[in-house]
């Protein structure tokens, strides 16, 4: 049985989600109003009881300014990546090449797992075939890739949105293992932490 | 001015995702397995309709207008990589069609030994 301590802390941390099916309701409206948020809090205590889910662990931790720069980056991913694979479905000279990758995570984290496979796949140029929740490896379908060079350059930015979603909202486990681990040595170094 | 600014930021959005949504279509047709044809049909579209639903803010800028268009926005870049997953998945436990087409298989080995019910 729970104490009524841990209760509170277990609503503390889900009131995020919560707050999160009000807004979307209201959003849905298009109103911001007393009404739209006393049917939206009533609706979300509904949902949340009748489709009752497994509590997701959220970290309780979040960077606005690496949330933005995350989303900001996502954003013109999904632009340039765009482009390409339209591109390539133009081009006369078109050739079939593709590959489907093991891209070893960091995290041991179910969310930025999630996170990362969706914001990778959500990108085009690949597709999320299959995870393995227990190694956090994503398989992933990728598209017009001829060499080992174009694999590698491909596996580190996976493993660079991963950075950049663990430093915008990631525990701070995942933070310390981002910095020190060895994905997070080899790319991008910032000299942020550093000496001088 | 500003109504020309407008216009031409219509002009231009509207014809990026009617570009976006034809080399869908092309690719569709051109790419040679389910996985490529994937790709093509799930993702430039993504684009096309941001650019269609942020040139229907700009001409109608209104709060009810934005938060309807954030909302499509946001509910098709969640479930566009589920259901292109669930296809890419399907299609692969049926047999990849095409290995001649893949660079390199990293998941047929993973495959072939799976982590539990080896007997």
């Amino acid at each position: 049985m729970s104490t009524p301590r841990e209760r509170l802390a277990g609503a503390v941390n889900q009131s995020p989600l919560f707050l999160g099916l009000v807004a979307l309701w209201m959003l849905l409206w298009g109103r911001f109003g007393w009404l739209e948020l006393l049917t939206g809090a009533l609706l979300a205590g509904l949902v949340s009881v009748i489709f009752y889910l497994p509590a997701v662990q959220l970290s309780g931790r979040l960077n606005p300014w690496h949330s933005a720069r995350f989303f900001l980056r996502l954003l013109a991913d999904i632009v340039r990546a765009s482009v390409q694979v339209a591109a390539l479905a133009l081009s006369p000279r078109y050739r079939p090449g593709n590959a489907i990758l093991a891209v070893g995570l960091n995290t041991r984290n179910d969310l930025i797992l999630t996170w990362t496979a969706v914001a990778t796949s959500i990108v085009p140029g690949s597709i999320v075939v299959d995870v393995d929740r227990v190694g956090s490896t994503l398989y992933l379908h990728v598209l017009n890739v001829h060499t080992a060079g174009q694999a590698d350059r491909f596996r580190a930015s996976v493993l660079e949105t991963e950075r950049r979603i663990v430093l915008a909202f990631g525990s701070r486990e995942d933070v310390e293992r981002i910095r020190s681990g060895p994905a997070g040595a080899d790319a991008a170094p910032d000299n942020n932490g550093g000496a001088g | 001015m500003n109504d020309l600014a407008r216009e031409i930021l219509t002009a231009v959005l509207v014809l990026a995702a009617a570009v976006m949504c034809f080399a869908a279509g092309v690719g569709v047709i051109r790419f040679p397995d389910v996985l490529s044809r994937l790709h093509a049909a799930t993702k430039p579209q993504i684009l096309g309709l941001i650019a269609v639903t942020v040139d229907i803010a700009v001409n109608d800028f209104s709060l009810g207008t934005v938060t309807l268009v954030a909302a499509i926005v946001a509910f098709q870049v969640l479930t566009a990589p589920m259901a292109a997953h669930l296809v890419a998945r399907a299609a692969y436990a049926q047999g990849h069609p095409r290995p001649d087409l893949l660079f390199v298989d990293e998941l047929a080995p993973a495959d072939r030994n799976p982590p539990r019910g080896d007997w």
